[in-house]
């Protein structure tokens, strides 16, 4: 273990709010008026407070807006967040600091406004380049929106940007996401994620489902995906995890710390904010994703009565979380790594799993890395399920 | 109670269609001999078991003593045997026939006569009882209750112009049932200096008193001390109680005597030592020979059953072994399959008590079942001369070593109305029996007679016949014997291995059609892997059918963050929980209900 006062954090400030909600999404995230707003920040202020004394001997590497849209606060409004956070917490001088953005949610100037303020990555909701399956999904801004907000971030200034895109959605041809695919391409962001839709239960698409285009099917879905990581990889964006592609250097540091945590324990990470999730150590808890109660236990500075769904991870749970969130990165885990972390050799404790696996071709082994094959990543919850 | 006068005493029993309200008469009966309050009465006080309550249907025979005040001023006792009320217990309803003296015919006066009522009227008439008819139900619209008494002169032959009109549900015309027992209803028979001679006509295990044998005495006497014996079994004891049928509880008394109905206990442990039919006599002065009409119980219908959960397996003996106690016609010993494990083949008398089995191995002891398909026992000759009865198609001997096999045959009557004759005959062929003739109740309605093989109608014959006939059709049957058959075992093999608890016999021109719908089912109760899986269906190595379940394309969670991987975790979990309650065979994971939904393949 590091010494404590270079012990490192991820920090991750949850934004609840949204201008309307995608048919898809199931993320805790609703539209909400000024003074709710307002409340919510006042709350999550105090948070930030109380909570600090907790983290004196960290510093963070990583900060990161997530939602919802954090993007349709107002550029005071977050600055005023960041304020607190410099306030009460050590940042580091390079840390990564992250803003979810939506097009239609910015303007020129509060993009100036939040790089002054110490945002240096943009993560961009784009989806679809084509307008109808935007529409489809229910999103409230058309490709050329995106292009503007986009044109917009890079004159102020913003080097570090990802676009996210969802492939698989209703009525998709695989011409049709090659199509998007090529579109973003063109723009050069250095960090793409490129996930495949997700039907999740109690969304509208979920519920409706009969009613949109057909879903492409898994065959077509498979191609999408493995179309992805070749066009990409032609122009130089190297996946680095299951969904994500970055250009060399551009890879996401806050979203690593969740799939490398557990390494020697140097990266804990705490979630501010409504429903936000926080591990330190082997504790693990979810803020209540209760509005009413949030802010009233805020308001009342009884901040560990937030804390819910706590667990204590168990040794074997750690060393499945290593092996189920570290495989999900495509340089997968290190044998060496393992041990560091677990005194144990993982073929001591996974030899079975890893042996089946390998035989079906579906995990690799390069030396000290085992990793999932490309054919593993397809099927990876069946393999990942085994090392529960 | 010892003087009771044989006089007046009157055994009997109810004989009647499934759902022509025998229980409900019954019920009736006990209540109107005032022995019984109201509050003490249950819904049906004879059916006491839960499952048979639910199924309305008798399963063990409940016996009730009552006392009736007659309109002469005197006081009879009523023994009351009821009788299981399904063809798989015929036997059990032989035995319970020969404990009486005389027997009330419910008809069902909107349904009249249907093909158990005659079943069931021919075995009374066949162990001389006297019978004599009522008409039930006369308070529903469809009533027609002249037609039915015309009807049972007609078809059975017996007296039916004075039958009493009643409805056992509304407590109509109760009191002339009553009386007609007293009258129609003769009195026992039996000296009580002759030796003991006891006819068994069923028994209940008892944690305290062991094994409570419910026996009639024809002849002689027995009470606490006398030294018995059972002559078709052997077993010998000492009796340390009798006693008469409460109203579910049992009553001791002094003695049981010659025409008396009532229970003895002897620190019986098993009721194996106390078959039904054996008969009870004493073992210092014994009778000459025992009653007529002894038969050991057959299994007709057997099958594999298996937990679901293999560390269950101890509790699965403990569980048939405590049925046992209370149904000697439960057969079962332990073997193993490949694909299932430790489980146990056991033997039934029908379907229907296999279902109550497997209810009530599911219900009350708590336990999660795998059934393999139910087969019948096939004889099997071998080259070398041998005969081997064959209850498990995995024991299937080399087709080399068969000379030829044989098959049960039954023979079967059918109840049905005319419009429906052509659909039934057709599902008869369909399921190679042989048409033996047909007989015209009356106008409207046909006995057809057939001879069926046994292994076609374990199944869902009994389903295909409701269906076919819109539940009019009625069906009873016998074991007739065996014939020579053309039979084959069909292997389910999944990807290339033999599933050994899925094969099964099979006549040779079903197989086919068998083998293909069972790799269709399978095919859909199979889930993805990661490979492709064949499932084929093979008659002696030569594949016949397949189909193939194509290899799983895709499952990954496209995106895993912080605030998901409690929630992640946990799908991943429940995937896993699923695997384990799988079965392995080779490489592939089968669902339990995979080896089940295989049993239904008749009903889409």
């Amino acid at each position: 273990m590091n010494k404590k006062n270079s012990m490192k954090l991820g920090i991750y400030v949850h934004i609840p709010f949204c201008v309307r909600k995608c048919v898809y999404c199931d993320f805790l995230s609703a539209p909400a008026g000024n003074d709710m707003r307002q409340a919510y920040l006042e709350a999550l202020k105090k948070e930030l407070a109380c909570e600090a004394e907790n983290y004196r001997g960290y510093e963070a590497d990583t900060v990161f807006f997530g939602g919802g849209t954090p993007s349709l606060l107002e550029a005071r409004e977050l600055t005023d967040c960041l304020e607190q956070l410099r306030t009460h917490y050590r940042i580091a001088r390079d840390a990564e600091m992250t803003l979810e953005v939506n097009p239609k949610t910015v303007t020129q100037e509060k993009l100036v406004q939040l790089r002054a303020a110490g945002i240096n990555r943009l993560s961009i909701g784009l989806q679809s380049a084509e307008d109808e399956e935007l529409r489809l999904l229910g999103r409230i801004h058309t490709y050329a929106d995106f292009l503007q907000t986009y044109e917009w971030a890079r004159a102020a200034g913003f080097d570090n940007i990802n676009i996210d895109l969802i492939s698989g959605i209703p009525g998709q041809t695989t011409a049709a996401w090659q199509e998007t695919l090529e579109k973003v391409l063109r723009l050069r962001p250095e960090h793409i994620s490129a996930y495949s839709l997700i039907v999740e239960e109690g969304t509208p698409l979920y519920e409706h489902l009969e009613e949109y285009p057909k879903l492409p099917d898994e065959e077509c879905d498979r191609q999408m995906y493995r179309e992805t990581k070749q066009l990409l990889e032609e122009q130089g964006y190297e996946r680095y995890e299951i969904s994500n592609y970055a250009r060399e250097g551009f890879a996401c540091r806050h979203n690593r710390i969740y799939w490398q945590r557990g390494r020697h324990h140097t990266s804990d990470y705490v979630g501010f904010g409504l429903g936000a999730t926080s591990m330190v150590g082997c504790l693990r808890w979810k803020n209540t994703a209760d509005m009413k109660r949030y802010l009233s236990l805020c308001h009342a500075g009884d901040i560990d009565a937030l804390k819910e769904e706590r667990e204590t991870l168990s040794e074997r749970d750690c060393m499945a979380e290593f092996m189920l969130l570290g495989l999900r990165m495509t340089c997968g885990v290190s044998a060496k790594e393992f041990y560091d972390t677990f005194r144990m050799k993982v073929e001591a404790v996974y030899g079975d799993v890893l042996k089946k696996y390998e035989k079906y071709g579906l995990l690799a082994r390069d030396r000290d890395w085992i990793y999932l094959t490309d054919a593993g990543i397809d099927v990876s919850n069946v393999v990942l399920a085994d090392f529960l | 109670m010892s003087q009771t006068e044989q006089s007046r005493i009157r055994n009997f029993c109810i004989v009647a269609h499934i759902d022509h309200g025998k229980s409900t008469l019954a019920d009736r009966i006990i209540e109107k001999t005032g022995l019984l309050t109201s509050r003490e009465m249950q819904e049906q006080v004879l059916d006491n078991m839960e499952l048979e309550r639910e199924r309305g249907i008798t399963i063990k025979a409940q016996t009730v003593r009552t006392v009736y005040q007659a309109q002469d001023g005197q006081e009879y006792i009523f023994n009351l045997i009821d009788t299981p009320g399904h063809v798989d217990f015929n036997y059990e309803v032989s035995r319970a026939l020969a404990a009486c003296d005389g027997a009330i015919l419910v008809v069902d006066a909107a349904q009249g006569i249907e093909a158990q009522t005659l079943a069931n009227v021919y075995l009374a008439l066949d162990h001389d009882l006297d019978v004599f008819p009522v008409i039930n139900k006369i308070d529903l619209p469809s009533a027609q209750p002249e037609w039915v008494k015309n009807e049972i002169e007609d078809v059975i032959g017996i007296e039916a112009q004075d039958a009493p009109l009643i409805s056992a549900k509304n407590g109509i015309g109760i009191e002339e049932v009553l009386e007609a027992i007293v009258h129609k209803i003769p009195a026992p028979k039996g000296n009580i200096d002759n030796p003991l001679q006891a006819l068994i006509f069923d028994s209940v295990y008892d944690s305290y008193k062991g094994v409570i044998v419910f026996c009639r005495v024809m002849e002689g006497r027995v009470a606490k001390g006398t030294k018995i014996k059972m002559m078709a079994t052997g077993a010998t004891a000492e009796v340390v109680e009798v006693g008469y049928f409460g109203a579910g509880q049992f009553i001791p008394c002094e003695e049981l005597s010659a025409g008396m109905v009532g229970y003895l206990t002897a620190s019986i442990k098993n009721v194996k030592d106390t078959a039904v039919g054996d008969t009870v006599t004493d073992a210092e002065h014994p009778c000459e020979k025992p009653l007529p009409g002894y038969k050991r119980v057959q299994s007709m219908v057997y099958c594999g059953l298996y937990p679901t959960d293999g560390a269950k397996y101890p509790d699965l003996r403990d569980a048939l072994e405590k049925l046992q106690l209370n149904d000697a016609s439960l057969f079962y010993e332990p073997e193993t399959s490949i694909a299932l494990g430790f489980g146990f083949r056991c033997g039934f008398l029908g379907l229907l008590h296999l279902e109550i089995i497997q209810e009530r191995l599911e219900r009350e002891y708590n336990l999660d079942l795998v059934t393999t398909a139910p087969g019948v026992i096939y004889k099997v000759y071998k080259t070398n001369g041998e005969v081997v009865e064959l209850t498990n198609p995995s024991n299937l001997p080399d087709p080399s070593e068969i000379d030829h096999m044989e098959e049960p045959i039954v023979s079967a009557e059918i109840m049905v109305t005319t419009e429906f004759i052509g659909s039934i005959m057709e599902l008869c062929q369909e399921r190679r029996g042989r048409y033996l003739g047909m007989e015209y109740v009356e106008g409207t309605r046909a006995l057809l007679k057939y001879e069926l093989p046994l292994n076609e109608i374990i199944y869902d014959f009994f389903d295909a016949l409701k269906s076919r006939s819109r539940g009019y059709a009625s069906f009873d049957y016998d074991l007739k014997d065996y014939e020579l058959a053309e039979l084959v075992k069909l292997d389910i093999l999944i990807n290339r291995e033999e599933v050994d608890a899925l094969s099964f016999i099979v006549h040779k021109d079903s197989a086919y059609e068998r083998g293909r719908k069972m790799c269709e089912k399978l095919k859909d109760e199979i889930p993805r892997h990661l490979f492709e899986i064949p499932i084929q269906a093979a008659v002696g190595g030569k594949i016949i059918a397949r189909e193939t379940v194509k290899a799983m394309r895709k499952d990954v969670l496209a995106k895993c963050y912080g605030g998901d991987i409690t929630r992640k975790k946990k799908l991943l979990e429940k995937q896993k929980e699923g695997k384990k309650r799988m079965r392995q065979i080779g490489n592939v994971e089968i669902p339990q209900k995979a080896f089940m939904a295989v049993l239904k393949l008749d009903n889409e």
